[in-house]
């Protein structure tokens, strides 16, 4: 027998840490297990699994093994896997691109805006497209917030106005420039077939069209956002799962402060 | 009935009540007025369909023409009688011979209303024989075939390409669901116009067309034949199209519409006036068709707090069932919508979870209520999300819900896999058959936290209902009663499609529709 629950195969591999060589962990340092699930397009049966074990091991899994398998409807299978994963990463040479500023807490950031802005700052926000999801946008802006995080319509040193959804990016900067707003926030929540690269992309051609790209911080979020991908987008941040109207707020002022000061020429 | 949470019923009759009295207002609004959706969909009533050599959809060709020369308000049947009477072509004819610059409407000799009656009649008759064949149809399979218990296992196909729907659809049928929801691909809901024919490309969901129903309802009607259960088809009737995609899914046999203008009014920014107006005239369809549907109050809650927020569901809920009652659309086709959204890390959020939906049960014992699963709440942790989906499962049956939309556990993380919907429907169905009885065996404790929960709520929907009585609903929705959203009533999207209802409007649907 191999694996299994109760297994007492020996471990005959190196089980002391190596971040230059990290992988999955299980109970054991560097037994790389890993629990997975798919479905293949083919009707259960001895072959089905087979072909999920031979999929695994292409994966990368030594010791695959299906623990778990059923017919979803005809000729569709699920399974759900287990393997020892045989590749590793050098932890020590990740490099991740962050939004650069300091969280702050809203009267931390309310401070800082009064101290060295001195005016509120305009900030809109909308669910851009023909993205109906205004769950995002709302919880970075409405006075309520999220999760315990106020939202920016909560910040005195804030004027937000939160545009909600389905909004086109035509009317999201009418609205720019008829407020003057310092910084703008666009939620994307449907990413099916990449449309909101699309709806980003378009968001900064249509600023840098109209000259307004440099007078505006321009910040995006969603759930499948990271700040990389925004940077990517011509994007001044991203905000991905996880961040709430602290880290939005945070950067907004810091940024806003950086390029207000710039002594550069 | 006795209540199992002491819930007074003088205090519910006054409730609803007031929400009698917001309707009322509503309606008197409502008849007056005519929209280019309605106008739409008596042309389609009439059996226009097609589209033009720039695929701009018949019944759109027609009735923008009436509102560029601003004769809306006249109603389509006003000029195609006169053109019936004068030409002596089918409705389908003579909107052809409109796309092709033939013919102008609006110059057509005017006849005598009962010359126009009676070219129009044959055409309303063979319209409304269609509908009542569905009806039909959909009882015949549930006395014979049958259907699933309730609560209705209700899932989402979302590919966006209806045949690949077709086989998420199937799957899902036969692993256990009782409805079938084809999600638009988004932003439909801002089309003025319904596209035409099958379609494989939409973002998020499927666009909804007659062709697209047509073909779900043939798959569904096979896997119904071969699981032995009837299966339910949903769609949505919101939106700019409401009325037109009701008398698509009539047409069509569907089963299950999503039917709600205050949800198009605070989530897509419709204008109020005009998505009111057009939601009467679908539930009049709705109703007639036999077809049950959704009002979306849930949704507040996604962006309200739903512990606070909870009385203005309820509240809703009972302007909705008199809105639809207003249109003959009885109580048992009403999905009347709640939804478990509480923060999970509340202390006792299934306890107020478990009081609201028993109150909503019994406040509308006969309403195939819907009950929405947890969204809000749903973090990318599929374990967690997996069993937020049972305690909402546990809750559904305990209260004898009548659709449950089944959570995903991958909510919040893509539209389902195949596997998810399965991971769901296995999930309900375990927690279905092991409580079964559940609701029949425990008792609430007298002035334990169940029952305050239920009468706290319904005291609240009650205060606000005073409120909207005092405000009316077009000036509580300006103030942001719903959902904290404010709506103006000249704002949003599609007021440009209503007019005053002119000295030669006639629509008799509505009245063959409400008495049937």
């Amino acid at each position: 027998m191999s694996g299994g629950l109760y297994s007492t195969e020996g471990r005959d591999f190196d089980q002391t840490l190596d971040l230059k060589k990290i992988k999955p962990y299980g109970d054991t340092m560097n037994d790389g297990k890993t629990q997975l699930s798919f479905t293949l397009p083919v009707p259960a049966g001895d072959e089905a699994i087979e072909a999920a074990k031979q999929l695994m091991k292409k994966m990368g899994f030594e010791n695959p093994q299906i623990v778990f398998h059923k017919e979803l409807t005809e000729g569709y299978t699920f399974f759900n896997c287990y393997g020892n994963c045989v590749h590793t990463v050098d932890y020590t040479d990740i490099y991740v691109p962050k939004v650069e500023s300091t969280k702050w807490d809203m009267p931390e950031t309310d401070q800082f805006v009064r101290e060295h802005i001195g005016r509120k700052i305009v900030v809109v926000g909308a669910s851009t497209g023909t993205d109906a999801h205004t769950v995002g946008i709302d919880a970075i802006m409405n006075m309520k917030g999220f999760a315990g995080h106020y939202g920016l319509e909560r910040y005195e040193m804030f004027e937000a106005v939160n545009m909600g959804s389905q909004v086109t990016n035509e009317e999201f900067i009418a609205k720019a420039i008829e407020l003057k707003a310092d910084a703008l926030l666009v939620s994307q929540t449907v990413t099916q077939k990449d449309i909101h690269i699309r709806n980003l992309t378009e968001l900064v051609e249509m600023l840098e069209a109209e000259g307004l790209r440099d007078q505006v911080i321009l910040a995006c979020g969603g759930p499948r956002i990271s700040h990389e991908l925004a940077k990517e987008l011509g994007y001044d941040a991203g905000f991905g799962m996880n961040t709430y109207a602290d880290d939005v707020a945070s950067f907004i002022a810091q940024e806003l402060d950086r390029r207000l000061h710039a002594t550069d020429f | 009935m006795k209540s199992k949470l002491g819930i007074d019923f003088n205090k519910v009759e006054h409730a609803r009540g007031l929400a009698r009295r917001i309707a009322d207002q509503v309606q008197g609004f409502v008849n007056g007025y005519t929209t280019v959706a309605v106008e739409r969909t008596l042309c389609r009533l009439l059996g226009i369909d097609g589209v033009d050599a720039h695929a701009v959809p018949l019944p759109n060709v027609l009735i923008d023409e009436l509102k560029e020369k601003n004769v809306l308000g006249e109603g389509i049947l006003f000029f195609l009688g006169n053109a019936l009477v004068e030409t002596g072509l089918t409705p389908q004819q003579v909107a052809e011979q409109v796309a092709q610059g033939k013919l102008d409407l609006t110059q057509v000799k005017v006849s005598s209303a009962e010359a126009r009656e009676q070219a129009l009649k044959p055409y309303i008759d063979e319209s409304i024989r269609r509908i009542v064949a569905n009806r039909r149809r959909r009882e015949n399979y549930i006395a014979t075939i049958g259907e699933g218990p309730k609560p209705y296992l209700y899932v989402i196909v979302a590919t966006g390409n209806i045949y690949e729907d077709v086989v998420q659809a199937q799957a899902a049928a036969r692993q256990g669901a009782d409805i079938i929801a084809v999600i638009r691909t988004t932003g439909q809901s801002l089309l003025d116009y319904v596209p035409y024919g099958a379609t494989t490309e939409g973002f998020g969901g499927t666009f909804a067309t007659q062709e697209n129903f047509r073909i779900m309802r043939k798959a569904l009607d096979e896997v119904g034949e071969e699981v032995g259960r009837y299966i339910r088809l949903c769609n949505y009737c919101s939106g700019l199209c409401m009325p037109e995609i009701a008398v698509m899914g009539a047409l069509e046999g569907l089963d299950v519409m999503l039917n709600d203008a205050l949800y198009g009014i605070l989530f897509r920014d419709i204008n109020m006036q005009r998505t009111l107006v057009d939601q009467f005239m679908s539930r009049v369809i709705n109703g007639f068709a036999g077809v049950i549907i959704n009002t979306g109050e849930d949704n507040y809650l996604t962006t309200a707090d739903a512990v606070e927020e909870a009385h203005t569901v309820l509240a809703s809920d009972l302007i909705n069932e008199q809105l639809a009652l207003l249109a003959g659309l009885p109580e048992e086709q009403m999905g009347l919508g709640h939804a478990f959204e509480m923060d999970p890390m509340l202390e006792n959020g299934f306890l107020y979870e478990l009081a609201q939906a028993q109150m909503t049960r019994e406040i509308f014992p006969k309403a195939t209520l819907k009950y929405m699963p947890p969204t809000k709440f749903m973090t990318g942790n599929i374990f967690r999300g997996h069993i937020q989906d049972a305690l909402f499962n546990m809750v559904g049956v305990w209260t004898a819900q009548g659709i449950q939309l089944l959570g995903m556990p991958t909510e919040a993380i893509h539209t389902p896999f195949m596997s998810d919907r399965y991971l769901s429907i296995e999930n309900a169905r375990y927690i279905f058959n092991n409580m079964k009885n559940i609701g029949d065996e425990v008792m609430f404790k007298e002035d334990g936290i169940i029952q305050n929960r239920a009468k706290e709520v319904l005291d609240k929907a009650t205060v606000l209902l005073e409120r909207i009585e005092q405000e009316g609903l077009f000036s509580a929705l300006e103030k942001g009663i719903f959902a904290d959203i404010k709506r103006p009533k000249n704002g949003g999207k599609g007021l440009d499609g209503v007019s005053v209802k002119g000295k030669n409007y006639w629509n008799p649907f509505v009245e063959i529709m409400k008495n049937r």
